[in-house]
C-alpha cells in the first residue's frame, strides 16, 4: 500500500506575483509559486530534494522594497509581498551571472543552459580571450564515476547530499576560497583514499554533469554518448529489503547509467553503491 | 557519522599542541593509544560533535606551534574534535593565515594595502624578498592591510613555536622588517596604541579619553578613571532600562552598516529562546580601519565592560570576542584584562554581587576578511568556513549556534558606556540629529598626523582632513575604505554624518579616511581594491566569486588607456559592478564594485 503523507494544512498567503494576485501555502518558496504559477525562472543550484544553497544567484527577482535581488528558490512567500520576475533589473543579473558562469566553467553537459543564454541574449565571449577559466582536468581515479571540475560551478549540492542532508558520509567539502575554491576530499587526495563510499547521490544531484558515470564519461570520450537513443526504465532494486525505485538508463542494450526517482517518499532519489553501480550482473551474457 | 581518518599520524610536537588545547584523549576514540576498554566503550553522538566550535582555535593551536597544518596533525585534530576531514581540510583552507603545505615557521607578512602601497609597500616588498630568499627560513607573503594604517608601511612577523612570537615593523624599512622576521625577540618594542591617537590626553574626548592616559594593563588605573560606572548604572535601572537608554540615545551601529543598536538589542532580548549570545566584531579587516585595534590595545578594559552591559541587556550568559588574527598586542591585552576581570569578580558569576553571569571568550580570526560579516562571522566561531548566511533568519532570531544574537562592532559597544554614564539625553545631543554622539575616523595616508580621531558627528570632511595635516597636493579621498567611495578634493565641506555623506552619494563606512596625493596613480590603486576583493571573496556566491575576477581583468586591461580606449571595459565593468551590487549573498560582493564606481564618476580616472 502506497501511503501519502498529506502533511500538516498549511495556510494560504496572498500576494502578487508580476501584478497578479497569487496564493501559495505558508512556508513554500517564490520560486515554488512562481513554478505553480507557469513562470519559468532559471535555476541551478537549487535542487529538488535539498535546500537551497542559493549561491548561484540565477533565480534572482526583485521584491518590492528590497535593496538588492533576492532569490526566489531560497525566499519563503510573505503576505502582501510583491514580487517582479521579469524586470530588466532581475533579467540583466540573470544575464550577468550566465555569463560570469559561462566564461568560467564549461556548461556544455549543463541541462537547459544553452536555452537560457539565448534566451538572456548573454555574451561570454565578450569578457575577452584572456578571461580566467577554472582549467580542470577530469579526475579519473575510480573505475565508478569521474569528477571533472571544469564543469562545476561550485552549488554546493553534492556536498549538501554527502553530508548532513542526505548521506551523512562527508566525504567531500569546499576548499580554498573565491575563484580557487573547488569541490575536494581532504588533502585534495584521490576519492579511493577518502571517505567516499561511491553512493553516488553527489551525481544524482549535480546539475552540469561535473560529475558522472564512468561509462557515460567514456562514451562522451568515445562519441558514442547518445541520450535520444536510450530508454529509461523504472524498476525496483534486487539487493535488499527496502526497495529503493532505480531508473535503468539503457542505449543499445547497455545500461550506461542508473538514476532514482526524486519523487520516491522513501529514498528521495538517494541510492547506495549496490543500487548505483552494482548493475553488471544484468547484462552478463556469458 | 561514520568518520574515515586517514593512516597519517600527527608528531610529537603536534600532539602536543592540540592537547594544549583540549586536554589529553580520553580513549582511542578520540586519538589515544587503543586500550581493551575502548573495545566496549563508544563515543560519539551529540556529545563529541558539539565541540566543533574547537576546530579553529585547534587550527591555530597547531599553526601556531608548527607553522603550518600537517595532514597528521589535521587528522588528530579531526578525531579529537569529531569532525570529517573533508570539512575541517575545506575550514583550514579556507583562512589565509594557515597553510596545509610545509613552510618556513616564520612568516613575515607585508602589508601591501592601500595606504601602505602608498607609502613604499612595493620597494619594502621587494626588498625584503630580496633578502630573505628560500633558505632564509622566513616566508614572505604580501598581506591586505594590517590595520596598521597610521605607521605605513606595514609588516607582521609571526614565529611559530611554543609559546608564538610576533613582531610588528611599522613604519617598516627592509632592515627592520628582517630583523622582525629573523629575530622577533630582540625586535624594538611597539610605540604605544596613544601614538596613534594624536589628540591624546586632550579634554572633551569621550572615546578616546582614556587611550594614553590609563595603564592598558590595570584594572584600577581603569577604575580609577570612571571604568565601571556604566554597568553599576545598568544594574541599577535593569536590562529594559539599558535597552531604552541605548535607543533613546540614538545610537547606531559604527562597523559601516549603521543599525540602530537599540533596536538590535530589544529584538534580541524579547526573543522567547532561552540562550543568548553576545558577539563583539573586532575582526576589523576593512583597509584603512584600525580604530579598534586602537581602542583594544589602549583601553581594554572598556569593552570587557562595555561587552558585559550589552550581555545584560540582551539576556546573554555567554560572549565571543572575535578578534581578527593579526592584533597580537590587541589579543595580548584583552587576555590579560579578561583574566583581571574574572579575578575580580567582574566576569563569571554573580557579577558584582547582582546575581548576572557572564562570561567572555575571545576567538581568532586567521586572516579572512569576509569574517567580518556577521553571519559569516558566526560560522567561523562554529567551527565552519566562514561563508556568510542567507538571511533572513537575521541574527537576533537565529544567529551564533542558531540562537538569538546581538553582534556588534567594538566601537558601538564602547558607545554605550557614555551613553550610560553621560545619560541618552546628553550622549544624544553631541552629534547631529539623525547622527548621534562622537564618531572615531581613521585617517592615514598623505597627511602629517595620521591616526584615530575623534569628533562628533556632523564634523566636514576638510576639519578632520586639516586637523590630521593634509599635505599638498591632495589628489582623492577614500571615504570608508576599500567597500566606501573616492571623493575629490573640492569636496572637503561634505559633513562628516551617515545622512551627509550618503547625500553626497559617499558612505561614511567604518570610518576610513585615506587621503592621497599623486604618489600612487589612480588605476593602480583601483586594481589593489580589486585585487583586495578577489582575494578575500569567499566563493560561494557566483556575482562575487566570478565578477571580482571579472572586475580585476577588465581593470587590468584598462590601466594605461584612457577616454575612448577605456570605454568598452568601463561599461562592462558597470555591468558586471551592478550585478554584484543587486545579486551578491552578502555585503562584500554588493560593495566590491563602490570604490572603482566612485573613482570613475567621481574622478574620471580613466578620462
Amino acid at each position: 500500500m502506497t501511503v501519502t503523507p498529506l502533511g500538516i494544512p498549511r495556510r494560504l498567503l496572498e500576494f502578487t506575483l508580476d501584478g497578479e494576485p497569487v496564493r501559495a501555502p505558508e512556508g513554500s518558496t517564490i520560486l515554488d509559486a512562481c513554478r505553480s504559477a507557469g513562470k519559468d525562472i532559471p535555476t541551478l543550484c537549487q535542487g529538488d530534494t535539498l535546500t537551497p544553497k542559493n549561491a548561484c544567484r540565477v533565480c534572482v527577482v526583485e521584491v518590492a522594497g528590497a535593496r538588492t535581488l533576492v532569490p526566489a528558490c531560497s525566499r519563503t512567500a510573505e503576505a502582501g509581498m510583491e514580487v517582479l520576475t521579469d524586470t530588466e533589473r532581475a533579467r540583466h543579473s540573470r544575464k550577468v551571472v550566465l555569463e560570469l558562469l559561462a566564461s568560467s566553467v564549461d556548461l556544455s553537459t549543463t541541462p537547459g543552459v544553452a536555452g537560457w543564454l539565448k534566451e538572456y541574449e548573454a555574451k561570454p565571449d565578450r569578457f575577452g580571450p584572456d578571461a580566467a577559466r577554472l582549467n580542470e582536468e577530469p579526475r579519473v581515479d575510480n573505475d565508478l564515476y569521474v569528477r571533472d571540475y571544469d564543469k562545476c560551478i561550485l552549488c554546493y549540492k553534492c556536498v549538501d547530499a554527502c553530508g548532513d542532508q542526505w548521506q551523512n558520509t562527508f566525504a567531500i567539502s569546499v576548499a580554498g576560497r573565491g575563484f580557487d575554491a573547488r569541490i575536494a576530499v581532504e588533502h585534495d587526495a584521490p576519492l579511493t583514499d577518502s571517505a567516499c563510499v561511491y553512493c553516488g547521490n553527489c551525481i544524482e544531484v549535480c546539475p552540469t554533469g561535473a560529475l558522472s558515470f564512468k561509462s557515460e564519461f567514456d562514451m562522451r570520450a568515445a562519441g558514442t554518448w547518445d541520450e535520444s537513443a536510450q530508454s529509461e526504465t523504472t524498476t525496483v532494486c534486487a539487493y535488499c529489503g527496502v526497495g529503493c525505485n532505480l531508473t535503468l538508463h539503457v542505449q543499445d542494450n547497455e545500461i550506461v547509467k542508473v538514476t532514482s526517482p526524486h519523487d520516491n517518499p522513501v529514498t528521495h532519489g538517494n541510492l547506495c553503491i549496490k543500487g548505483r553501480f552494482g548493475y553488471q550482473h544484468v547484462q552478463n551474457r556469458d | 557519522m561514520d568518520l574515515h581518518f586517514g593512516d597519517s599520524k600527527p608528531t610529537d610536537e603536534e600532539r602536543a599542541a592540540v592537547d594544549a588545547l583540549l586536554g589529553p584523549p580520553e580513549s582511542s576514540w578520540e586519538g589515544a593509544d587503543r586500550s581493551d576498554a575502548d573495545l566496549r566503550w563508544a563515543r560519539g553522538g551529540r556529545e563529541a560533535r558539539e565541540r566543533r566550535d574547537l576546530l579553529l582555535p585547534g587550527l591555530h593551536a597547531v599553526n601556531d606551534r608548527i607553522g603550518w597544518i600537517s595532514e597528521g596533525a589535521l587528522g588528530y585534530l579531526c578525531r579529537r574534535l569529531t569532525v570529517p576531514p573533508a570539512e575541517a581540510y575545506g575550514v583550514a583552507t579556507f583562512y589565509a593565515m594557515f597553510s596545509v603545505r610545509p613552510r618556513p615557521s616564520t612568516v613575515l607578512h607585508v602589508c601591501t594595502d592601500l595606504a601602505c602601497a602608498a607609502a613604499g609597500a612595493p620597494e619594502l616588498c621587494a626588498g625584503v624578498e630580496a633578502r630573505l630568499g628560500p633558505g632564509s627560513g622566513v616566508s614572505v607573503e604580501r598581506s591586505p592591510c594590517l590595520g596598521l594604517c597610521e605607521r605605513a608601511p606595514a609588516a607582521l612577523a609571526v614565529r611559530a613555536g611554543d609559546p608564538v612570537r610576533t613582531a610588528v615593523s611599522a613604519p617598516a624599512t627592509v632592515a627592520a622588517a628582517v630583523l622582525a622576521a629573523t629575530a622577533p625577540d630582540s625586535a624594538p618594542v611597539e610605540p604605544p596604541a596613544a601614538a596613534a591617537v594624536p589628540q591624546a590626553g586632550r579634554d572633551g574626548l569621550v572615546l578616546l579619553s582614556r587611550v594614553g592616559v590609563v595603564d592598558p594593563s590595570s584594572l584600577d588605573d581603569y577604575r580609577a578613571h570612571g571604568g565601571y560606572t556604566a554597568l553599576r548604572r545598568a544594574f541599577a535601572i535593569g536590562a529594559a532600562g539599558v535597552i531604552r537608554e541605548v535607543t533613546e540615545s540614538g545610537l547606531v551601529g559604527r562597523g559601516g552598516a549603521a543599525f540602530p543598536t537599540g533596536r538590535k538589542w530589544q529584538a534580541t532580548a524579547s526573543q522567547p529562546d532561552r540562550t543568548h549570545y553576545l558577539v563583539c566584531n573586532a575582526d576589523e579587516s576593512e583597509p584603512g580601519t584600525f580604530k579598534d585595534r586602537v581602542l583594544m590595545e589602549g583601553d581594554p578594559y572598556a569593552l570587557v565592560e562595555a561587552m558585559t552591559v550589552a550581555g545584560f541587556a540582551v539576556g546573554a550568559r555567554q560572549g565571543y570576542l572575535y578578534l581578527r588574527g593579526e592584533y597580537p598586542r590587541a589579543l595580548a591585552r584583552l587576555e590579560h584584562a579578561l583574566g583581571q576581570a574574572r579575578a575580580r569578580g567582574l566576569l563569571g558569576d554573580d557579577i558584582l554581587g547582582q546575581g548576572y553571569s557572564f562570561d567572555i571568550e575571545i576567538r581568532r580570526g586567521a586572516g579572512a576578511y569576509i569574517c567580518g560579516e556577521e553571519t559569516a562571522l558566526f560560522n567561523s566561531i562554529e567551527g565552519h568556513r566562514g561563508e556568510p548566511r542567507s538571511k533572513p533568519p537575521f541574527p537576533v532570531e537565529k544567529g551564533l549556534f542558531g540562537r538569538p544574537t546581538a553582534e556588534n562592532n567594538v566601537e558601538t559597544l564602547v558607545n554605550v558606556l557614555p551613553v550610560l554614564t553621560m545619560g541618552a539625553q546628553a550622549y544624544a545631543a553631541v552629534g547631529t540629529g539623525a547622527s548621534t554622539g562622537p564618531k572615531l575616523f581613521c585617517v592615514s595616508g598623505s597627511v602629517d598626523r595620521p591616526g584615530v580621531y575623534e569628533l562628533p558627528f556632523g564634523a566636514t570632511l576638510g576639519e578632520l582632513l586639516e586637523l590630521a595635516g593634509v599635505r599638498e597636493g591632495l589628489r582623492a579621498v577614500l571615504l570608508g575604505g576599500a567597500a566606501g567611495g573616492f571623493v575629490r578634493p573640492d569636496e572637503l565641506d561634505i559633513p562628516l554624518t551617515f545622512e551627509g555623506t550618503r547625500e553626497a552619494g559617499a558612505t561614511l563606512g567604518s570610518g576610513v579616511v585615506l587621503a592621497f596625493d599623486g604618489t600612487v596613480p589612480l588605476p593602480r590603486l583601483l586594481l589593489r581594491i580589486a585585487e583586495f576583493f578577489r582575494d578575500e571573496s569567499c566563493g560561494q556566491c557566483v556575482p562575487c566569486r566570478v565578477g571580482t575576477v571579472r572586475q580585476e581583468e577588465a581593470l587590468h586591461r584598462i590601466a594605461e588607456r584612457r577616454g575612448a580606449a577605456a570605454e568598452p571595459d568601463i561599461a562592462l565593468l558597470r555591468e558586471v559592478g551592478r550585478t554584484m551590487k543587486d545579486a551578491s549573498i552578502c555585503g562584500l560582493g554588493q560593495t566590491a564594485w563602490n570604490a572603482v564606481e566612485s573613482a570613475i564618476d567621481r574622478l574620471g580616472a580613466y578620462e
